[in-house]
């Protein structure tokens, strides 16, 4: 058990700057999840916790020690990879006791470990397999008991899900939350997956281009998103973005999306935006469940126009609405008992109350 | 631009004309069982033809019969042959060099292969490289440097090692040491990265890596390099011609060519059944080591 700390750990290829500096505090029993897309440097963050790549600059600790030239082995961390990396000559029980093996723990102690990681994953009556005899899920609890066993400081998962099919990875990722509630080990996870990122973490940390975009729990990347890129990047469907501009009609603040759309801003919105330029380049952002069908009482708020719909995907549970405004194609959540059809016209509400302004050129929220 | 690609791919998606996939497949059987049984006959009809002569006397191959058929069939080349302690001797200093000499090119070439395999170090690929183009250097090429060496290291150290059958110990792992750590590159190259990566965290040395993950692993492509290296020092002739002359130093090939052929005289019969029994030492061993030969132990240590 140990906190991870990275200060403004950069790595450098040659020309390519994969991670350019980052801060990152881990405290004790925390699961923190990287995420981002591919290239985004979450995965050579995680590599160089793990002590498998160099550091070109910075520090990372490890339960306050600085570990930057500290071997693997010698840094009390347990890994599970993408591809699951078990030994193929070895059975499942050989498998997860191998670390112990290598540091000469008494057998009785090996076998209690095994046992107990084998009966915390269930996969008590496979213990004597050898991986190739194995699912892909049984795979994956056997590196991830590989990793139990130890009972290391950190345990470190480089996108564990990522090669078991939808539905399995839905019960693994269960299963990785019940064994993270049960041992308590720090944890730090890395997924390309925004809503492994939401269901699994304490904590998210959404990365870009080697840097991160912004550190958070679900909810308050989900509510309070700082740029656009984390706006955009999480939740499902992808937030909406609309070019607007502010203006004032009759002493109240407006934002208006074109020449024919102009809605006014509830007052406490109003008063956040009130200094924000009535020339800027904005952008106005929405969740596809902020954009619902119109009601008969409007609540404060919430203001209607009328759209055409070019696509309806019905989900069951609600239905989905694309329309395009202004060029940009804007996809909304309606109730599946509204009579929603495509290339008819339909009457929606937008509910400002939960609606984002960003500046255009750069991105973050306002 | 775009109405022209649409017609472009359309055009020849219509055209389909030509036999189904299974009628491809039984000419392409046909013929490759054709080429196959050609092949195997241009094999199998050399040593078809040893062993019938070997079980001829000297008289029945010199006479003018049938030399397909054994009309008078006897063992006599096999006992006399067995029973003399030449070829006993010849066959000892065989085993004796192609045991060592494969010993040494695996404790050479596996731990050679890991590292430019894995460790990556400055030089490492250029390193991998030189190893494989000497393998390109013939031995034709190499033997009179080699013999000059092995002069000239004994007029300065007293120690005679042209002559003794163990000079071949140092002679063959020039052959088989670039070649074996060529193949082995290979090997552990197809070994996932991620699995000396676990290792690594799970706590093992770089020695442990490669004993406890790699060897086993890699297991089918060290016994193919095995193979080998033992086919290649039971079978070569040339270094031991020249690097061995006494009749007690000498190994099977060139003893079996120096002391049965007399002159002129050839004693074709226990030069084949000497051929013959000298051949089957690597066909016992292909034998039993094809299963592993053929056998990926990599299955199931990743997805796939």
């Amino acid at each position: 058990m140990a906190d991870v700390t990275l200060r403004k750990v950069v790595k450098r290829y040659d020309e390519v700057e994969a991670v350019r500096g980052i801060d990152l505090d881990i405290a004790d029993h925390e699961f923190v999840v990287l995420v981002g897309p591919s290239g985004c440097g979450k995965s050579t963050t995680l590599r160089m916790i793990a002590g498998l790549e160099d550091i070109t600059d910075g520090d990372i600790m490890i339960g306050g020690d600085v570990v930057n030239d500290v071997p693997p082995k010698d840094r009390d961390i347990a890994m599970v990879f993408q591809n699951y990396a078990l030994y193929p000559h070895m059975t499942v029980a050989e498998n997860m006791s191998f670390g112990l093996r290598l540091k000469r723990y008494p057998k009785a102690e090996i076998k209690t470990r095994v046992d107990e990681a084998a009966r915390m994953l269930d996969i008590v009556e496979l213990v004597d397999r050898k991986p190739k005899q194995l699912s892909g899920g049984q795979r994956q609890r056997v590196a991830m008991g590989r990793a139990i066993v130890r009972h290391p400081k950190v345990f470190l998962f480089d996108e564990p899900l990522s090669n078991l099919d939808a539905k399995l990875r839905v019960q693994m990722r269960i299963e990785i939350k019940k064994v993270h509630q049960k041992v308590r080990t720090t944890t730090v996870y890395v997924t390309h997956d925004q809503v492994e990122a939401m269901t699994l973490a304490d904590r998210v940390v959404v990365m870009n281009h080697g840097r991160i975009e912004q550190i958070g729990t679900p909810n308050e990347l989900y509510h309070k998103p700082a740029t656009r890129f984390v706006a955009g990047f999480i939740g499902s469907p992808a937030m909406n973005f609309m070019r607007c501009w502010l203006e004032d009609v009759a002493g109240k603040l407006h934002v208006r999306l074109s020449d024919r759309i102009s809605f006014p801003l509830p007052p406490a919105r109003a008063a956040r935006y009130q200094s924000v330029g009535r020339d800027e380049k904005l952008l106005l952002g929405l969740r596809p469940e902020h954009i619902t069908e119109a009601s008969a009482h409007p609540e404060p708020g919430h203001e209607e126009f009328e759209t055409v719909l070019d696509v309806i995907e019905p989900m069951g549970m609600e239905t989905l609405v694309y329309f395009t405004l202004e060029g940009a194609q804007i996809c909304g959540k309606v109730n599946p008992n509204v009579n929603a059809q495509a290339e008819k016209p339909l009457r929606l509400a937008v509910d400002l109350n939960n609606m984002h302004l960003l500046n255009e050129a750069s991105g973050a929220v306002i | 631009m775009a109405s022209t690609v649409v017609i472009d791919k359309a055009a020849p998606t219509r055209t389909v004309r030509y036999g189904s996939m299974s009628r491809d497949r039984t000419w392409a059987l046909r013929w490759s069982y054709f080429f196959l049984t050609l092949f195997a006959i241009f094999s199998l009809v050399p040593p078809l033809y040893m062993m019938i002569t070997s079980l001829k006397t000297s008289a029945e191959i010199s006479a003018a019969t049938n030399p397909w058929w054994v009309f008078h069939p006897t063992l006599s080349n096999y006992v006399e042959l067995l029973t003399s302690n030449q070829f006993l001797t010849f066959f000892r200093n065989s085993a004796l060099v192609s045991i060592f000499v494969v010993t040494i090119t695996m404790l050479i070439s596996v731990p050679a292969a890991f590292a430019l395999a894995r460790m990556r170090f400055w030089g490492s690929a250029t390193l991998a490289t030189g190893v494989f183009l000497t393998y390109l250097i013939p031995e034709t090429l190499l033997f009179l440097p080699l013999f000059k060496m092995f002069v000239v290291f004994s007029d300065f150290t007293g120690i005679q090692l042209i002559n003794r059958w163990y000079v071949l110990l140092i002679v063959y792992p020039t052959l088989t040491v670039p070649f074996c750590t060529w193949i082995m590159i290979g090997y552990f190259a197809s070994i996932p990265k991620e699995l000396d990566e676990a290792a690594i965290i799970d706590g093992a040395s770089w020695f442990q890596t490669l004993t406890r993950i790699f060897i086993p692993v890699a297991l089918p492509g060290i016994i193919a390099a095995t193979i080998f290296a033992f086919t290649v020092s039971w079978a070569q002739f040339l270094y031991p011609l020249v690097f061995t002359t006494s009749t007690d130093q000498l190994v099977m090939p060139v003893g079996i060519v120096t002391s049965l052929i007399k002159g002129d005289v050839f004693a074709w019969g226990q030069i084949m059944t000497g051929a013959l029994l000298g051949a089957a030492p690597p066909l016992i061993i292909y034998a039993f080591l094809m299963d592993y030969y053929i056998a990926g132990l990599t299955a199931g240590a990743t997805k796939g």
